[in-house]
């Protein structure tokens, strides 16, 4: 390329003066001429010669053309050869690649467990979680003409950049009701494809999909829970009866399956959403699905929670507040610039703000349990947590390790329990020396900037530079008084997601109250069903830090942005490693942390308690993350990260073995790396 | 053509304008020299010299460079070209000024004020459904869950032999062979599409969409169309499952009926289902007496194959399916030429015929309804329209004649096509009266052992033909014409074990007496002349089906040149052309219908079978006949047309999916305009005595 560039230049330069050129153009054509006859091999030219002439021009004309055309081909045929070697390449030819460089790679777990003799047994159904389910255009506005039954979400997203506020306008949901604005009807794509891939190459259930087929699982004994995961658990049932067709499905399985019953897989989300399934099933007719109280014993083998949110995420409250979402850990690494940068004019950040607070599912994520799980002011289950601990294992074990005692020990007892600090240092001092003042007084004003960005209101806007600032003035807030900011902050949100969902903790279970739909997805909230037979399993990924409480500064004071940011610049340095970029992490799944996923399992449901009255038996499998040794793993065979532990084969082997009949007994009980039981035992909850 | 010109026009410019190219390097190299050359005299010979030298040593180089050269640039031309037009096409607002796209029917519905209220069950026929890889040989380790039938069909061009070895059945059980699982897809996406571009379903989906409905009141009954009906449920559950989920789509949209809108072999399918789901569990869906009429509002059958295709016979006889047209649509040449060798259609023949769904098409009723060696109840039918009104008046003036003498019968005779004759053996054998027939019993087909050299050389691909000699395949064709009836036993002899193994899943007769115990098996429960309708007497039937296309009814056939591997015998005489009407065309007599079933098997239940209080229909589900007369697309840009009548093709029939619509939306049969007839269904149907 260079050359050739080089070249041209070279030849344009002499062509600046024509008349030299003409001249030496003729005298080359007289060289030429002399050469053509002096060449033997080139006889009979004089034809030629004149053609030359002639073309010489033509050439002139269009030789960049050419040249360009040249280039394409070139690369064309390229393209289409190396696409060629690529089909023709026989399809073991990677996995052979890979296995040269790092040595033999373990059977997936499906092979190795259809040797052992495994064969399908118990149905078994899928619960996909937040983000990871695909959503397609059943009716649109006229910008998005063409696309009926294309997927909006999932696949390709390629219509994010084709058209953005289009694609905006029908994710969104209504404001008021939750469910569809008028005219836009968007619905969850069915079946297995709903959430196998979320884009092209980046699996979810595909892989444990392939390793139960292995051992002879197939559409009939398989089932896809997809649902509509933008409304809340209740609506789906309402707008698209999935919970009845989930009922249904989990029916004819059974029946179909020679009365065996289903082990039920849920992720993320869909823990939650099962979890209001259990509840919602066994409920009388009119709100629940009229099952009975014996439906889950006589239909439901086991739950197998993978990375289940039981007790919300922190990260949902920074996406909520101020749509710094990195709970969308998947959507960020299709497409990382989406979120980050700014797409849409200034305002992306605003938009899908916009766009995710009017989506109830989010809400369902909240905290819950309040200072009770979480930790107040000064004191959180999680504290003494050492967040460097990799590393002084790695590099000199016995001389780090009292030092580093030592400094936690003194000065970075992290103060998990408040969620939201403005300012680093109000995060790290003791409760008596901070000011607080209440906001909840505080006068809403009237903010002039509505006029100039109308079109991506926000609620920020209702809220006036008052407003903003009592926000900050209150300087600290718990688990508990989140909710209170963000009733204050997102009125209207809240008010509908006050309707469907709740984040406490009952203390009389068998108060009328708790029979309202708005409890089923809380844990502390309602009692499991009575079936002694099943069995719950909590099975995440530790070892990655994780978000757990955030350092908050005011945005730019510009008139369209959200007046509140994580301040990136707040760093914990040595004595404080767990803050980093405004975020303290505590361990986890990258989204999850510990508390959440393996609280209920290793104590609120453990034994005979009053959340689980049928004593039904709980198991905790934790799996170490290993981040992939080399590129060619793809994603990792023994990663705990929060979407990646689907491709975990310690993990797919567990669920393969339960699928195949065994018990949580069978599989070796719990498995646990982390802290989780000292933690749940600094919890004080009435059992 | 364009493109061949431009390439030729290249051709002679390159030689030229990639020498001057050279030139121009050249001209670089002089550049450097120039001032050397300059300053010396200007016409140097010592200069010249060298130019000489150096030209000749750039030529040979540049020689061997240029056709890949010119490739390259033709390459790029077309490339960008092609970028550019797809471009432009891509900015081109969807409908442009010029093209007014008609107005689709489910929008105008819509204003009158439609809306959803019926869940909608779509019942997919044979070939449409998409197939995928659940387990596979060694050779398809990569493709799991890739759809194997249906889509871009990349993989028969790839690795065809592998994908033949999925794509059979068991010859034995007529399931899966071991190691290979091959099952439906699933969903809307099952006969959405059948392959990129070539609409099933898709459209009528679109409409329904548009008057409010979705995934919720809308199912895709997918099954494997490979199967016997019974099968389906006994390997994947199907029926149950299709069971579960209407009882479901009731429930969930306030105990509102559905409509089931099955297609072409989706019609005898769901005809088993209704069966199935009242019978008592072990065979049935123990969904008791009034299921049907519980849950059912309405059957609108497009296209129905009721009582079976002439082309199934083809099919099996000698692979010439013209039935799978989609096949021949996607593929023209895949089929007809030697794309796998020699042995194409031999291949296509041992994997079709391990497919037990294919036997369920065969004609069924027997000589009774099809017509015998000199009867068939579409006799007088013209094929030439041009010639219909002449033929039409011809025919009265016959009539006529034979009232005043009885003179005219013999030329009548001549007239008319033996439709009834399905199978001849040469021209003259379906012209000819039966009496000169030499006609011989099934019995003295004697089947020998097979020469053994064929057996050997050819063993890949293994029919039944090869255990067949000589002599006995002679035989079959001195005898000359079959119907209906002998035809079966023709089948039974020569692909024995397939009609074994289907005839244990489907019967093809007609029914004494409904009441016999032996018609509670579900052998009969798609055959419509042996099974009663369920009783709901709130049901509506309907036949909604194309006229105005040539149908194969008949066939000639010849015996083939015998090579080594040609292992089928027999072949459509395609040689044989023309009768005064026009019905026979390359082997094949033609009658009225949409393309693959003739009006018969379409509307003859419908117009009597079922028609009022019969015994086949004790309850008297009212029947309505809905035709649509054929029109080809004007123009290119209508695609394949809204009004066609084609059996495929009839799906994006403007009309046809209006009615459902109306139906779904909750009309009755009367409110449509009740029964819409063009052909001579009726007065057919009167022929047959039943």
């Amino acid at each position: 390329m260079l050359k050739r560039r080089k070249g041209s230049a070279a030849k344009k330069s002499p062509n600046s003066e024509p008349q030299l050129d003409e001249n030496k153009e003729k005298k080359n054509n007289q060289l030429q001429e002399k050469s053509n006859s002096n060449a033997a091999n080139l006889k009979g030219n004089v034809n030629f010669n004149s053609k030359s002439n002639s073309d010489e021009r033509l050439r002139r004309k269009w030789s960049c053309v050419d040249n360009c055309c040249w280039f394409v081909g070139c690369i064309c045929s390229m393209w289409w050869f190396l696409l060629f070697l690529y089909n023709a390449m026989p399809a073991s030819f990677p996995q052979y690649v890979t296995e040269a460089i790092t040595g033999p790679m373990p059977d997936p777990p499906g092979v190795k467990l259809a040797k052992e003799g495994l064969t399908a047994k118990h149905p078994v159904v899928f619960v996909p979680g937040i983000v990871t389910g695909g959503l397609e255009l059943w009716e649109g506005h006229s910008c998005a003409e063409g696309l009926f039954r294309k997927r909006l979400w999932g696949g390709t997203f390629g219509e994010v950049y084709k058209r953005p506020l289009c694609w905006v306008e029908h994710m969104s949901l209504d404001n008021e009701t939750g469910l569809d604005p008028p005219g836009i009807k968007i619905r969850p794509v069915s079946g297995l494809v709903a959430a196998d891939y979320f884009a092209p190459g980046y699996f979810v259930w595909a892989v444990l999909i392939a390793n139960l087929a292995r051992i002879g699982y197939e559409e009939k004994n398989m089932y896809m829970a997809a649902y509509d995961w933008r409304i809340s658990f209740q609506n789906t049932e309402v707008r698209d009866q999935t919970l009845s067709r989930i009922k249904s499905n989990i029916e004819l399985m059974v029946a179909t399956s020679g009365g065996k019953k289903v082990v039920v897989v849920p992720h993320s989300m869909g823990v939650l959403y099962f979890l209001h399934f259990m509840k919602w099933v066994e409920a009388p007719a009119p709100m629940g699905g009229g099952g009975g109280s014996n439906w889950c014993a006589d239909h439901i083998k086991a739950v197998m929670n993978i990375g289940g949110p039981f007790l919300g995420v922190p990260k949902v409250v920074s996406g909520l507040f101020s749509a710094e979402a990195r709970d969308i850990a998947v959507a960020r690494a299709i497409a990382p610039g989406v979120l980050d940068i700014d797409v849409f004019g200034f305002q992306t950040l605003q938009h899908v703000m916009r766009m995710t607070r009017s989506w109830d599912s989010t809400m369902s994520m909240l905290p819950k349990g309040g200072d009770t799980v979480w930790g107040g002011l000064d004191w959180s289950p999680e504290e003494g947590h050492e967040c460097s601990v990799k590393k002084p294992r790695n590099n000199n074990m016995q001389t780090a390790r009292p030092n580093g005692t030592g400094n936690s020990a003194n000065a970075t007892r992290v103060k998990y329990g408040r969620m939201l600090a403005f300012g680093k240092d109000v995060a790290e001092l003791h409760s008596s020396e901070i000011e607080r003042v209440d906001f909840k007084g505080a006068i809403k004003g009237k903010n002039l900037a509505n006029t100039t960005c109308r079109d991506v209101w926000t609620e920020y806007h209702d809220m006036g530079i008052g407003g903003v600032k009592a926000v900050a003035d209150y300087k600290i807030y718990t688990a508990s008084s989140i909710l209170d900011l963000l009733h204050f902050v997102a009125p209207k949100m809240m008010k509908r997601g006050d309707a469907h969902f709740s984040y406490g903790i009952a203390d009389d279970l068998d108060d009328k109250k708790y029979e309202h739909y708005k409890y089923w997805s809380n844990p502390l909230e309602t009692k499991l069903p009575m079936a002694p037979d099943m069995e719950i399993f909590s099975m995440y990924g530790v070892g990655i830090p994780t978000e757990r409480a955030y350092v908050y500064k005011f945005g730019p004071a510009a008139e369209c942005y959200i007046p509140f940011q994580i301040d990136t610049a707040a760093e914990g340095g040595d004595d404080c490693p767990c803050l980093k970029g405004g975020v303290y992490s505590v361990d986890g799944d990258e989204t999850v942390p510990v508390l959440s996923a393996g609280f209920m399992c290793a104590k609120g449901w453990r034994g005979n308690t009053r959340f689980n009255p049928s004593g039904m038996r709980t198991y905790i499998r934790e799996y170490n993350h290993a981040s992939p040794a080399t590129l060619l793993e793809g994603r990792g065979t023994q990663s705990g990260a929060h979407v990646d532990i689907m491709g975990n084969f310690a993990l797919i082997e567990d669920i393969i073995r339960v699928a195949a009949g065994a018990t949580g007994e069978d599989l070796g009980g719990d498995q646990v790396h982390s802290d989780i039981f000292k933690w749940s035992e600094r919890i004080k909850l009435q059992l | 053509m364009a493109y061949i010109l431009r390439f030729r026009k290249l051709c002679f410019l390159e030689p030229v304008k990639y020498s001057s190219c050279d030139k121009a390097k050249a001209d670089e190299k002089k550049s450097v020299e120039t001032p050397k050359v300059e300053n010396e005299d200007q016409g140097a010979v010592s200069a010249v010299l060298e130019e000489n030298t150096k030209r000749k040593k750039q030529k040979k180089q540049p020689k061997e460079w240029r056709c890949i050269d010119s490739c390259c640039w033709i390459l790029g031309y077309m490339c960008t070209t092609w970028w550019l037009l797809l471009f432009l096409f891509h900015c081109l607002p969807g409908n442009l000024p010029g093209l007014k796209v008609p107005e689709p029917p489910g929008a105008r519905l819509k204003r009158e004020g439609l809306t959803a209220l019926h869940p909608v069950v779509l019942a997919p026929g044979i070939v449409t459904g998409g197939l995928e890889l659940w387990e596979g040989k060694p050779c398809y380790e990569d493709l799991f869950r890739r759809r194997l039938w249906g889509g871009s069909f990349t993989e028969i061009f790839k690795r065809p032999m592998c994908w033949l070895e999925h794509l059979s059945l068991d010859n034995e059980t007529g399931l899966d062979p071991p190691g290979i699982r091959v099952r439906a897809v699933p969903g809307l996406v099952a006969a959405d599409y059948f392959a990129p571009g070539y609409f099933v379903w898709a459209i009528l989906i679109e409409n329904l969409a548009r008057i409010g409905y979705e995934g919720k009141n809308m199912y895709m009954a997918a099954y494997d169309w490979r199967l016997s009906f019974q099968n389906t449920e006994i390997r994947d559950q199907t029926l149950s499952r299709l069971k579960s989920k209407i009882e479901l789509m009731y429930v969930t949209n306030g105990n509102k009926k559905v409509v089931v809108v099955p297609h072409s072999m989706g019609v005898i399918y769901f005809l088993h289902f209704l069966k199935w789901v009242e019978s008592p569990p072990p065979m049935g869906g123990g969904g008791g007496p009034g299921w049907c009429g519980k849950h059912i509002k309405a059957i609108m059958n497009i296209g129905p194959a009721l009582l079976g295709v002439p082309k199934t016979i083809s099919n099996i006889l000698s692979a010439e399916s013209k039935d799978v047209a989609f096949i021949r649509a996607m593929a023209p040449g895949l089929l007809d030429s030697d794309f796998l060798g020699l042995q194409t259609l031999e291949h296509v023949m041992r994997v079709s015929r391990t497919w037990d769904s294919i036997v369920s098409l065969i004609p069924k009723g027997g000589e009774t309804i099809w017509g015998n060696l000199d009867w068939s109840p579409e006799e007088g039918h013209v094929c030439d329209s041009a010639k219909k009104t002449q033929h039409q008046q011809h025919l009265d003036n016959n009539r006529k004649n034979e009232n005043n003498s009885k003179g005219g019968t013999s030329f009548r005779v001549q007239e008319l096509t033996k439709y009834g004759r399905m199978i001849s053996f040469g021209k003259a054998a379906s012209d000819l009266p039966s009496s000169q027939l030499p006609v011989f019993g099934s019995e003295e087909f004697v089947r020998g052992n097979s020469s053994s050299n064929s057996n050997s050389s050819c063993g890949d691909v293994w029919t039944e033909y090869n255990e067949m000699t000589q002599e006995s395949i002679k035989k079959i064709a001195e005898n000359k014409a079959y119907t209906v009836r002998t035809l079966l036993d023709l089948l039974r002899f020569i692909a024995p074990k397939m009609m074994k193994r289907a005839e244990a899943h489907f019967s093809h007769g007609i029914a004494d007496d409904l009441d016999d115990p032996k018609y509670n098996h579900y052998k009969y429960w798609s055959n419509p002349l042996e099974t009663k309708l369920p009783d709901a007497p709130d049901m509506e039937i309907y036949c909604l089906y194309g006229v105005g296309i040539p149908t194969e009814r008949s066939y000639v056939y010849k015996l083939s040149a015998s090579g080594r591997c040609k292992t089928i015998p027999l072949q459509i005489d395609s040689s044989a052309d023309g009768s005064d009407n026009g019905c026979l065309k390359g082997g094949v007599y033609f009658a009225d219908g949409d393309e693959s079933v003739p009006v018969l098997s379409a509307g003859f239940m419908c117009a009597k079978g079922w028609k009022g209080k019969t015994r086949f229909n004790p309850s008297g589900i009212a029947t309505y006949i809905r035709e649509y007369m054929h029109k080809p697309p004007t123009s290119l840009l209508e695609g394949r047309g809204l009004e066609s009548g084609a059996h495929v093709d009839i799906m994006g029939n403007v009309a046809l999916i209006e009615d459902i619509l109306r139906v779904a939306a909750g009309a009755s049969g009367a409110e449509l305009g009740g029964d819409r007839i063009y052909s001579d269904i009726r007065k057919m149907s009167e022929k047959i005595n039943i």
